[in-house]
C-alpha cells in the first residue's frame, strides 16, 4: 500500500509537471505567433538594451558639474555607438573625452555589439533613441532620413562643409537633397595579399584579368588557393558580386540596380554571374562554412595567395609584422568601357542625430566637432585599418596600410558603399541577397535566367517603400 | 515569458474549499454561499491569470493574425498599416525561395527527433536504471548539455564543425597525419555542404534532446511500481516483454509528455541555428525566417506575421492534443 501511495503522489507530481510544460510549451509556441507585434513591444527591447552596455566616458573634471543651465551647447549629450570591438571602440572613446575637454560638454556612450544595434536600430530609433548615434551612409542612411528618423544637420555642414570632398557630401545628403550624416573614414574593398610571401614566390600584381588569370594558374601550381573566399554569413560575396558588376557594367548600372530602377534579369546582370562563374576555380572551393575570419587566416599563414575583402581583413594580423607585410592593389580591370572608371567599393561610417535628439545644441555642436580633423586625427591613431573622411586630417602619421587605402580610394572615379548599404535592407539581408549569392555560389552552372528571375520576383514582391 | 502565470484553465480548485462551486450556482437565486471575501479571492486568482493570459497571449496572437493580412515597415504609428488582403501568403508560397525548404527543415528535425532522439534518450533511461554500477557518472555526463543553452550548443559545434580550424577535422589530420582533412576543397565541409550541414545540426541539437529526455524518463521508471515488473519476471516474461508489455503501458503519461516535449522542442528550434548562420545555406527553420523578416532592418512585419501564423497552424495540432488528454484526465 505504501507503494501505492507513493505512486499516486508521484504521478500527481508528473501531472503537475506536465501541466507546467504545458504551459510552457504553449507559451513558446505563441510565441512565434507573438513575433509579429515584436515591432510594437520592441521600444522597451531597446531601451533596456542601451543602458546596459552604459558607460560614462565624461573625464571627472570640472566638465561634469557643468548643469544645464546655458541655453546653447551644454550639458550631456547621449550617443548610441555600435563600435562594440576593442580598437574601435576605445578609438571612439578618446575622441569623445577630447570633444569634453575641448567645450565641457558630457558624452554619455551607449555601446550595443554591432549586429544587434543593427537589428534593433528599427525599434531604437523610434522609442528613446541617444541624441546622437553610429550608423553607415547610403542607402541605410537615406531610409531613416525618409522615414523622418533623423534630423536635418545641414547648419552643421555649414561649418564643417569645407572639409569634405563633394563625394562625402553627396553620401551624406539625403533624398530631399539636406545633409543627415557626418563621414569619419571609410575603407576600401581591394585585393589583399602577403608582400614577402609574393617576393618570395616571385608573383606580380596583376592588372587585368588575363594577368589575373595566368598568376591564378601558377598560384594553383604553386599548391595554393589564389583567392581565399568565405561566405558563411552571407554578406562577403557581395562584394565580389559588387566589384564585377562596377568592372562589368559601370557605377551608373550598379546604383541604378540598387535603387530597383533597373532589373535583374538584365543581361547585363547575368553577365556578371557567369565571369564570376568562370572565376569561381580560383576561389576557395568550399566558402560556404567559413567566416570571413577564417579566409582571412588562410591568406595570413599562406595557404591563399590572395583575398578580395574591405581591408578590415587587416585586423586579422594580430602582430605588427604580419600587419605590415599585408598590401593591397585594387581588382583587376575586365577590358570593358569601364576600366577607366576605377569604381570600387569604399563603404563610409560616420554619425547621424535622432528626431527624438533631447539636447538638440549639444548634439550638433558634437556632430560639428566628429567632422573636424581633430576628431578623425584622434580616432585613427587608435584604428589604423580605416582612412579619415576628411581632407584636413592629417595624413603624415598614415602607415603603409592606410597610405595605399587613400591612394585606392583617391584613384577611383566612382565610389560605391556595399551592395546591402546602397539597396533597400529586406532585400539585401538574409532574406534576399545573401541566400540568393549562395544559391549561386553552391551551383554556378544552373540556369542563370530562372535563378536571376526569382530575385526580381523576390525584389518585386517587396513593399513599396 | 509568462510562464509564472498558473496554467489558465487549471480551476482555483483550493479557493472554494468547503463549497462547491456548483451548489453555489444552484443557490444564486436568493443569496449566495460565498462571502464577499471569497468573491475578492475568486475574482482576483481567476482575475490575474486570465488577465495575463489575455494581454500575453491572446493579444500578440490575434495581433500577428491581423498583422499578417497588412504591410509595415514598423516604423510610424497603427495608421502607417496598411491592409493587403492575402498577398503576403501569396508571397511567401510563390516569391519566397527559403519558405518551403524551411517547411521541410521543420518536418525533418521533428523526425528525427522524434525517430532518433527521443528513443536513444529513452534507450539510456532504461539502461540507466538497471542499477549499474557508475550510474550517477552516467547520468551527469549524459544531463551535462541540458544546462546549456541551444545557442551555446551553437557555439560549440562551430567550433567542433569548422573545416579549417575545427576540432573534428583537425584531429582527422592529427590521427591520420593526411594534410587533406584541413585543406580546403579536400576537407570535408561539415557546415558549408547543403544537407550535411543540417544533419550536423541536428546531431548537436539531439546531444542535448538525449540527456532531456532521459531524465524525464528515468523520473518516470523510478516511479514504476517493482512488484509488477517481479509480477512479470515470475510470469516468466523476459526483459523485454517486461518493458514493453508492463512498464511501458504504466508510463503512459510520461509517454504524452516526452511527446510533446520532443514536439515543442523541435517546432521551437532556433537559437542554434541562428547563432549558425541565420538559416542560410539550407540551415533555414520557419522561426528562423520569422526572425529574419520581422527584425533587423528589413521589418517586413506583414510578411514575417503571416509566416508565424503558418507556424502557429503547425504548432496548435499537438497542443489541442496534449491540452485535451490532459484536461479530460483531470476531469475523470
Amino acid at each position: 500500500m505504501a507503494d501505492l501511495g507513493q505512486r499516486s503522489v508521484s504521478r500527481r507530481t508528473l501531472l503537475k509537471g506536465g501541466a507546467a510544460v504545458a504551459a510552457l510549451g504553449g507559451i513558446s509556441a505563441f510565441i512565434a505567433a507573438c513575433g509579429g507585434s515584436s515591432a510594437t513591444a520592441s521600444p522597451s527591447v531597446a531601451a533596456s538594451v542601451a543602458p546596459s552596455t552604459a558607460a560614462s566616458v565624461a573625464p571627472s573634471t570640472a566638465a561634469s558639474v557643468a548643469p544645464s543651465t546655458a541655453p546653447s551647447a551644454s550639458g550631456t549629450v547621449t550617443f548610441g555607438s555600435n563600435y562594440s570591438d576593442d580598437v574601435p571602440k576605445k578609438a571612439i572613446a578618446a575622441v569623445m573625452t577630447a570633444f569634453t575637454q575641448k567645450t565641457g560638454i558630457n558624452v554619455t556612450i551607449n555601446t550595443v555589439e554591432h549586429n544587434k544595434f543593427q537589428d534593433t536600430i528599427n525599434a531604437y530609433l523610434q522609442a528613446t533613441p541617444d541624441d546622437t548615434f553610429t550608423w553607415f551612409a547610403g542607402y541605410r542612411m537615406r531610409f531613416f532620413a525618409a522615414q523622418g528618423l533623423a534630423t536635418d544637420i545641414s547648419d552643421v555642414w555649414g561649418t564643417i562643409g569645407a572639409n569634405f570632398s563633394d563625394a562625402f557630401k553627396t553620401a551624406s545628403t539625403g533624398d530631399d537633397g539636406k545633409q543627415y550624416f557626418v563621414p569619419l573614414y571609410n575603407y576600401p574593398w581591394v585585393v589583399i595579399y602577403r608582400k614577402s610571401f609574393w617576393t618570395q614566390k616571385g608573383y606580380a600584381i596583376p592588372k587585368t584579368l588575363a594577368d589575373f588569370t595566368k598568376l591564378g594558374d601558377q598560384m594553383k601550381k604553386d599548391g595554393l588557393i589564389p583567392l581565399a573566399f568565405a561566405d558563411k554569413d552571407g554578406w562577403p560575396a557581395m562584394g565580389t558580386f559588387d566589384i564585377l558588376n562596377m568592372r562589368i557594367n559601370g557605377y551608373d548600372f550598379h546604383v541604378g540596380l540598387m535603387a530597383g530602377k533597373q532589373k535583374w534579369t538584365d543581361p547585363k546582370v547575368k553577365a556578371v554571374f557567369q565571369q564570376w562563374a568562370q572565376l569561381l576555380p580560383y576561389f576557395d572551393p568550399a566558402p560556404l562554412g567559413k567566416t570571413w575570419q577564417e579566409a582571412a587566416q588562410d591568406l595570413i599563414n599562406k595557404k591563399a595567395g590572395m583575398y578580395f575583402l574591405g581591408t578590415f581583413a587587416g585586423q586579422q594580423a594580430t602582430d605588427q609584422a604580419t600587419h605590415d607585410d599585408l598590401d593591397f592593389f585594387p581588382f583587376p580591370t575586365l577590358g570593358t568601357a569601364y576600366d577607366a572608371e576605377m569604381g570600387i567599393d569604399a563603404p563610409i561610417d560616420g554619425f547621424m542625430m535622432s528626431s527624438k535628439a533631447k539636447n538638440t545644441d549639444g548634439a550638433k555642436a558634437l556632430l560639428e566637432y566628429l567632422g573636424s580633423a581633430d576628431a578623425a586625427n584622434i580616432y585613427l591613431a587608435s584604428d589604423a585599418n580605416d582612412v579619415a573622411a576628411n581632407k584636413q586630417a592629417d595624413t603624415s602619421k598614415y602607415n603603409a596600410f592606410q597610405k595605399s587605402s587613400a591612394t585606392i580610394i583617391g584613384n577611383a572615379g566612382k565610389i560605391a558603399q556595399f551592395l546591402d548599404r546602397d539597396t533597400r535592407p529586406d532585400f539585401a539581408g538574409a532574406n534576399g541577397m545573401q541566400s540568393f549569392l549562395q544559391t549561386f555560389l553552391k551551383a554556378p552552372t544552373q540556369d542563370l535566367d530562372k535563378f536571376l528571375s526569382g530575385i526580381q520576383s523576390f525584389y518585386d514582391s517587396l513593399p513599396p517603400q | 515569458m509568462s510562464s509564472s502565470s498558473a496554467p489558465p484553465y487549471a480551476p482555483p480548485a483550493s479557493a472554494g474549499g468547503a463549497s462547491p462551486p456548483l451548489r453555489a450556482r444552484r443557490g444564486r437565486k436568493r443569496f449566495s454561499v460565498l462571502t464577499r471575501r471569497d468573491k475578492l479571492t475568486l475574482s482576483l486568482m481567476v482575475g490575474i491569470p486570465a488577465f495575463i493570459h489575455i494581454f500575453l497571449i491572446w493579444l500578440p496572437t490575434i495581433g500577428s493574425i491581423v498583422l499578417s493580412f497588412t504591410s509595415w515597415n514598423g516604423i510610424g504609428g497603427l495608421d502607417k498599416i496598411k491592409f493587403i488582403g492575402i498577398k503576403n501568403y501569396e508571397n511567401l508560397f510563390a516569391n519566397y525561395p527559403p519558405f518551403w525548404p524551411a517547411v521541410e527543415n521543420n518536418l525533418i528535425w521533428l523526425a528525427a527527433f522524434l525517430l532518433i532522439a527521443t528513443p536513444l534518450g529513452m534507450l539510456m533511461a532504461v539502461i540507466l536504471d538497471q542499477n549499474i554500477r557508475g550510474t550517477r557518472i552516467y547520468q551527469s555526463v549524459l544531463y551535462m548539455p541540458v544546462v546549456l543553452s541551444l545557442a551555446i550548443v551553437g557555439f560549440i559545434a562551430q567550433l567542433m564543425y569548422s573545416p579549417g580550424m575545427g576540432f573534428i577535422n583537425n584531429f582527422l589530420q592529427a590521427v591520420t597525419g593526411d594534410p587533406k582533412w584541413v585543406t580546403s576543397g579536400t576537407a570535408i565541409d561539415w557546415l558549408g555542404t547543403p544537407g550535411l550541414n543540417f544533419a550536423m545540426v541536428l546531431v548537436a541539437a539531439s546531444w542535448r534532446h538525449v540527456g532531456y529526455i532521459m531524465v524525464l524518463y528515468l523520473a518516470g521508471l523510478k516511479s514504476v511500481d517493482n512488484t509488477l515488473r517481479e509480477a512479470a519476471a515470475i510470469d516468466g516474461a523476459n526483459a523485454r516483454q517486461v518493458f514493453f508489455r508492463v512498464v511501458f503501458p504504466v508510463m503512459a503519461p510520461i509517454n504524452v509528455v516526452v511527446l510533446v516535449v520532443t514536439i515543442i522542442e523541435s517546432l521551437r528550434a532556433f537559437d542554434i541555428v541562428y547563432i549558425i548562420n541565420k538559416g542560410l545555406n539550407g540551415l533555414g527553420l520557419l522561426s528562423v525566417l520569422i526572425a529574419n523578416n520581422i527584425l533587423g532592418e528589413a521589418s517586413l512585419i506583414g510578411f514575417g506575421s503571416a509566416m508565424a501564423v503558418i507556424l502557429l497552424l503547425i504548432s496548435i495540432g499537438p497542443i489541442i492534443y496534449y491540452l485535451a488528454r490532459t484536461l479530460g484526465k483531470e476531469a475523470e
